[in-house]
């Protein structure tokens, strides 16, 4: 759980008040200065603007990954534009410059490192483009349907645990269709309180009532559950047609892992499928849970296996009912050939159905990776979140101003990450969020550490990556920013002493 | 006199009554040698009553809230409706498998066809210059992108996509989507919020309803492509409604509709939006690269500048044989969805090699404006061939590449009507290798307008195929067909 201490809560609180004063009063001028302009449409009913003084993300430019891991890309910083009316944004980035930068990669979801063209997938996905073309122009129902359809659906229902599964051309688009699908009106779906976005459309979109229980509480799980039973729907107290829980493996902004409970569940694992538990069979296999008892498990293909779409397994009845309603099935062209193959290939290459056994090496790479940069940071100091095993470690910033001067100076010392604040977490925790490759070699970082610790206390001038100690220049940034909420008692020590330390 | 005399004397005596009163010292009192005045008393009982009144229990009727036991036998008691309902004998389950591109010829189910189900206008399906493309786009990034684009998922072939189709298109600034469905269901919900007003077409497919129905705006629907039914609703919904004034009102339109092939009158619409100041969302899915001399749209093709129209999207996965969406207007337009639109600000971004695809396809039309005038003439030598289909009736624009064809007479209910239909596509396949689909419905679409077959002309298509296709098809639904008319 997360612990803010007041101090900083005021002060953040302060912080927002203040970006917020500043919005306004930007607004106010620009009504004032805009008044005379002739637009009779606008004027009057203005089309609806963002709230101006959030800060809107900072995108960056990708140029590629370098080969041939992935774990590197360059970055081509622009020139940054002035915040533009109406937006306060903090910062955007605008046109290309030539200016690029290499840069470490801790923001991409890349956890087994498939992002990159890769040895065993990457000439099986040029085949079926020229065999397949690149889309199908159809839908699935229509004329979409190809053989590597059918083979994957076969091969991702048999490697998650389920009798079969359905395939969709996009990650959010399953959520958001299958749901109403699954249930309607006179139905209760009850909630993780931080569950995606994709979930609360599709859940909103069904028609059935909402009720939202504690992040990751089962207690308060059964409690909500029993009261609903008891009391029916609401002013009818008709008993409810049917109750669907619906849980993340991962959450994305928080890096823990659920407890499943009983009742119909829907397992949302997106970011879990593929990184988690020996096999990579995700939260089912790694807390010990028979996938039959999950009524329906979905995930996405984006993260793990570096490709796009979801897919849901279920049992055959569920499939063949979803096959014949679901309407991301029957209106939405069908997924794209050679995307379908990069799964195929990946998929094998964990199973090791490749010849190799890559896809473990990459299992345990992850983990291990994980794990050590976890302990890490938190004896450094750092606020970190998440449980263990898990590649996603939220680091916690809170303060408005904090968020992109981290973002900032770690992009100038060539590492590339990723924060987040309002509205995709609750107002005051905004946090920065690492994501950890398989490709991150752990011989690089020690090398780095021996070859550079003396320079790096001194300067901050890194020319080539592979030198490059991640946690020095975090570590730095965060006294820069001001960040290690939980100093350790040891703070002075030199970069010498840490290092022998790790050794 | 003598009336007035025991009047004023009672007058007299009343007033001197009043005044001795008004004018009387207070009454006092000594208790316990404190002086208290008459109003206190008056004071002090008022007091006692409320503190009384307050002391007192209201009555409430008794709350008895369920006890541990009987909620124990409530929730062992409920039993929940399965999730989903059990299989139906006889349902059809299986679509036919391809096993080669999808071009205007392929394989299904290892035989040769002529493919008429696969919405590839262009006939971009095979092209060699979109294929190097996209293998040089694997090579550098991979497949997928790994990230929103607010998350170092933006790469620079996203940026020339958007940027290629602003230019083709004449505005200003455009934004691309991941997947074409999620385009219209993120837009409309980015711009219309709760209390807003929306005009839709009642014909709009189900990937707008969904659109509009998240948005939680007043939907009101008019009647499919009609212009009078459009122009009274926008009249009763203004008329004398002050209040209308000062809400967001949007027109939702297609301009190919999916489920009739009608192509929707532009100019018209235009010309009601302004006189009724509405604004006008337009959904593209089939018309972009198709309609219009240069296949900018049907805004070219109407000839109606592109600035009047406020939002356009349009799914790339037809005419421009990739996958994903894009959506163009106005700068403010476009630089809002980055921020507010969540199709756009939680998803993954496009895979980068189906953006270079795109941008390759919009530069062979923008270099072959010939393929239209083939597409074109397809198109008309289809009409002019199954004119005259026993059973079944054209009721497609003539200019639109999904040809529609509904049963003339209907049996009277749908599940009939979609039986013969795939009977008359699955002989079509069977006796004649030629791949044709009808329209499916989910049971979640709102959309009352009648199934049929639908048929995707390509510009790949050559006569021969054309002419295959109508003799099959007249002879199997003459067959099929024969009892009913």
């Amino acid at each position: 759980m997360v612990r803010l201490p007041y101090v900083t809560a005021l002060t953040t609180l302060f912080s927002y008040g203040l970006l917020f004063a500043f919005g306004q009063l930007r607004d106010f001028f620009r009504r004032i200065l805009d008044a005379h302009k002739p637009s009779n449409l606008k004027a009057r009913c203005p089309c609806p603007r963002p709230c101006s003084y959030l800060p809107g993300p900072i995108p960056a430019l990708v140029h590629g990954p370098t080969p041939p891991r992935g774990a590197m890309l360059q970055i081509l910083l622009a020139r940054c534009s002035v915040s533009r009316p109406p937006f306060l944004t903090v910062d955007f980035v605008a046109g290309r410059t030539t200016k690029t930068s290499k840069c470490l990669n801790l923001g991409s979801y890349n956890y087994l490192g498939f992002a990159a063209a890769d040895e065993y997938c990457t000439p099986r996905v040029i085949e079926s483009l020229k065999k397949y073309s690149a889309s199908t122009c159809s839908v699935r129902v229509d004329g979409g349907n190809t053989k590597l359809h059918t083979e994957l659906e076969e091969l991702a229902a048999r490697f998650v645990g389920k009798p079969a599964a359905i395939l969709f051309g996009m990650g959010y688009v399953t959520n958001s269709a299958i749901i109403p699908a699954l249930i309607g009106k006179g139905g209760l779906i009850i909630s993780d309180s931080l569950n995606h976005n994709s979930i609360v459309n599709g859940a909103r979109g069904s028609g059935a009532t909402v009720r939202v229980f504690q992040h990751n509480n089962p207690a308060h799980l059964e409690e909500v559950l029993r009261e609903q039973i008891a009391g029916g729907q609401p002013r009818t107290h008709r008993p409810w047609k049917k109750i669907i829980v619906i849980v993340e493996g991962i959450y994305s902004m928080e890096g823990e892992l659920c407890k499943l409970p009983e009742a119909y569940t829907y397992l949302d694992e997106a970011h879990s499928i593929g990184a988690i538990g020996k096999t990579g069979r995700g939260v089912c296999e790694l807390l010990g849970v028979d996938p039959a008892d999950v009524d329906i498990m979905m995930g996405t293909f984006t993260k793990s296996f570096g490709s796009c779409g979801g897919y849901i397994a279920a049992s055959k009845e569920i499939i063949h009912h979803l096959k014949h309603t679901c309407p991301a099935h029957i209106y939405a062209t069908s997924m794209s050939p050679p995307a379908v193959q990069q799964v195929i290939s990946a998929i094998k290459v964990i199973l090791g159905e490749d010849g190799t056994n890559r896809g473990a090496k990459k299992l345990a790479q992850i983990r291990e990776n994980s794990n050590f940069f976890r302990s890490e940071l938190q004896k450094m100091g750092f606020e970190v979140l998440g449980d263990n095993d898990s590649p996603v470690m939220p680091i916690m910033l809170y303060n408005p101003a904090k968020i992109p001067a981290f973002s900032r100076e770690c992009l100038r010392q060539n590492v590339a990450v990723v924060t987040v604040a309002f509205p995709a977490t609750p107002l005051l925790l905004a946090r920065a969020r690492i994501c950890i490759s398989a490709s991150h070699s752990r011989e690089d970082l020690i090398k780095g550490l021996e070859a550079t610790y003396s320079v790096v206390m001194i300067t901050i001038q890194v020319i080539e990556l592979n030198f490059m100690p991640i946690w020095q220049v975090i570590s730095k940034v965060g006294d820069l920013v001001g960040i290690k909420y939980f100093p350790v008692e040891q703070e002075k020590s030199t970069a010498v002493e840490k290092l022998k330390k790790i050794q | 006199m003598d009336m007035a005399l025991p009047v004023v004397n009672a007058t007299a005596a009343v007033l001197a009554r009043v005044s001795a009163a008004f004018n009387a010292p207070l009454a006092r009192a000594v208790v316990f040698g404190v002086h208290i005045d008459g109003h206190l008393v008056v004071e002090g009982l008022l007091i006692a009553v409320i503190v009384f009144q307050l002391t007192r229990k209201s009555y409430k009727p008794p709350k008895k809230p369920l006890s541990e036991k009987e909620i124990d036998e409530l929730c062992d008691e409920w039993e929940p409706e399965p999730l989903c309902p059990p299989i139906k004998e006889g349902a059809r389950i299986d679509t036919p498998m391809l096993e080669s591109a999808a071009g205007p010829h392929t394989i299904v189910d290892g035989k040769e066809v002529v493919n008429f189900a696969s919405a590839n206008y262009l006939g971009l399906i095979g092209n060699e210059k979109i294929i190097d493309s996209c293998v040089g786009s694997l090579e550098k990034y991979g497949v997928g992108s790994c990230g929103p684009r607010g998350f170092y998922g933006t790469i620079d072939v996203h940026l020339d996509c958007e940027a290629k189709i602003a230019n083709f298109l004449g505005t200003p600034d455009s934004i691309l989507y991941s997947y074409g469905i999620s385009t219209i269901f993120s837009v409309i919900p980015a711009f219309c919020k709760k209390g807003d007003i929306i005009v839709a077409d009642e014909g709009v497919h189900w990937a707008v309803q969904n659109g509009l129905h998240l948005s939680r705006s007043t939907v009101v629907y008019f009647k499919h492509n009609d212009m009078a039914s459009l122009a009274s609703t926008l009249e009763k919904l203004t008329r004398g409604n002050k209040r209308a004034e000062k809400i967001r009102r949007y027109i939702v339109v297609e301009s190919i509709y999916q489920n009739s092939g009608q192509i929707a009158p532009l100019d018209e619409i235009v010309k009601l939006k302004e006189k009724y100041r509405f604004r006008v969302i337009l959904e593209e899915s089939h018309s972009f690269g198709v309609l219009g001399k240069s296949g900018r749209g049907l805004a070219e093709h109407y000839g109606v500048p592109i600035e009047k129209i406020d939002i356009i999207t349009a799914g790339m996965g037809n005419a421009l044989a990739t996958d994903g969406g894009f959506c163009t207007g106005s700068v403010r337009v476009v630089d809002h969805q980055r921020l507010s639109s969540s199709g756009y600000v939680f998803s993954a971004s496009l895979p980068p090699y189906l953006a270079s695809a795109a941008v390759s396809a919009v530069n062979y039309l923008e270099e072959n404006p010939s393929v239209l005038a083939s597409l074109r003439s397809n198109i008309a030598l289809l009409h002019q061939e199954l004119s005259d289909t026993p059973g079944l009736e054209i009721s497609s624009h003539v200019l639109s590449p999904i040809v529609f064809l509904k049963l003339k007479k209907s049996t009277g209910s749908p599940a009939t009507d979609l039986d013969l239909l795939e009977t008359i596509a699955e002989r079509v396949l069977k006796e004649d290798s030629v791949f044709i689909v009808t329209s499916k419905k989910s049971n979640l679409d709102r959309c009352k307008l009648p199934i049929g077959i639908r048929l995707f002309v390509s510009a790949g298509h050559t006569e021969s195929d054309i002419s295959t296709l109508s003799s099959s098809l007249k002879r199997v639904s003459a067959s099929v067909l024969s009892d009913y008319f």
